[in-house]
């Protein structure tokens, strides 16, 4: 693993699908040039420095570069967090078939393994670029930043990160997203907003995603949008079904919202 | 489990502060609140810190309680996790403190 620049284990490897065969980055130059052993006997004398450093400054410096780069094209980014399975793949194709004529999108894709998100992307038509993180369980800035390299989103387009499936780890990795977007289905327990408080604390929007299966299944929605108030009282709501379309409008008009926010006034 | 990484941005941190010098202690402040599990960055720090200057140090971490202030009633309240409510029920607080993720200081051999 690479203790050098932070980046995960099996280095996270970017691909556009349209090409799958070739690695177009994750091969980034490190100059690990200060490797090797240290065979100093054990002095007396210590000297302390004070760091007053944040542990995840690195990442927080390339997220921030990443904010700059989308903010100087007027483009939209969204992380979009879960857990495995919750819809992220499903209300993206959905989003991108209602909306393509109307809204530039563009998708990064992360996953740990296989091309099988970006492809489902790809077959809407839409630009997209899958991360495979390895052994990693979420997308860092680093990773976005290479991505976007790959990807090349449009001027004035949104950009949809989806984050790989994991309630914990991506809520701590500033990729340098406009807004983080929590996406829950009521195949889950009601309470997943208590056991991952870190998540729906860092979340703008929470996506309550397969609410036309709410009545045969034992999920309160109206408690588990309490749950999630409790940890997080300014979180935005919205309830769809991504499959049947019930408040897909509400989740547009919020698309529509954010992009329009970006362009110039006046 | 991101606490790997977490360990990995110290390490990274730390080495590059430090240059060739060897470090004897590492001191961190972990907040209740940043969603990071010190045992973990105990467990993790052994194994990433070898071949670094960080080898054989002693990691030290400070334990940051949560703190916040009721938008209801303006009390400050002590949290002890994220699920938390004020004395007078309010779900809605603002939170001052435990939130820390810091590398405070390195103590290095001269």
């Amino acid at each position: 693993m690479c203790t050098t620049c932070g980046c995960s284990s099996d280095d996270a490897v970017v691909t556009d699908p349209g090409r799958p065969a070739r690695v177009l980055a994750g091969d980034h130059p490190h100059g690990h040039d200060q490797g090797g052993h240290h065979h100093h006997d054990a002095e007396p004398a210590t000297r302390t420095l004070v760091l007053e450093q944040a542990v995840l400054a690195k990442n927080d410096v390339l997220a921030e570069a990443n904010r700059t780069w989308f903010r100087g094209r007027q483009i939209l980014a969204l992380n979009l967090m879960s857990s495995p399975g919750a819809g992220k793949t499903t209300l993206l194709e959905r989003t991108i078939t209602d909306l393509s004529a109307e809204l530039d999108l563009a998708v990064v894709e992360g996953d740990q393994e296989t091309l099988l998100d970006a492809e489902r992307i790809r077959a809407t038509g839409c630009k997209v670029v899958q991360i495979n993180t390895g052994a990693g369980c979420h997308l860092d800035a680093d990773m976005v930043a290479r991505g976007l390299q790959v990807l090349e989103p449009p001027a004035r387009s949104i950009v949809l990160i989806e984050n790989v499936g994991n309630l914990v780890c991506p809520a701590l990795f500033d990729l340098g997203e406009r807004a983080r977007i929590v996406i829950m289905s009521v195949t889950e327990g009601q309470d997943k907003p208590l056991k991952y408080p870190q998540m729906f604390r860092a979340a703008d929007l929470m996506i309550l995603n397969k609410i036309d299966l709410a009545p045969y299944v034992s999920f309160d929605p109206e408690r588990c949008i309490t749950y999630a108030r409790q940890v997080n009282p300014k979180l935005d709501v919205i309830s769809l079904s991504a499959t049947r379309g019930d408040g897909l409008d509400r989740w547009y008009d919020w698309l529509r919202e954010g992009a329009g926010d970006l362009l110039p006034r006046g | 489990m991101h606490e790997l990484a977490i360990t990995e941005s110290v390490i990274s941190a730390v080495s590059e502060k430090v240059g060739d010098r060897r470090v004897q202690r590492v001191t961190l402040a972990v907040g209740r609140l940043s969603g990071v599990v010190a045992d973990s960055v105990h467990f993790y720090f052994d194994l990433c810190s070898e071949g670094t200057p960080l080898e054989g140090a002693k990691l030290e971490i400070i334990d940051i309680p949560g703190r916040a202030c009721c938008r209801e009633c303006g009390n400050e309240v002590e949290l002890v996790d994220m699920i938390a409510l004020c004395t007078c029920g309010s779900a809605d607080l603002e939170i001052l403190g435990g939130e820390d993720l810091t590398i405070k200081e390195v103590e290095v051999a001269v």
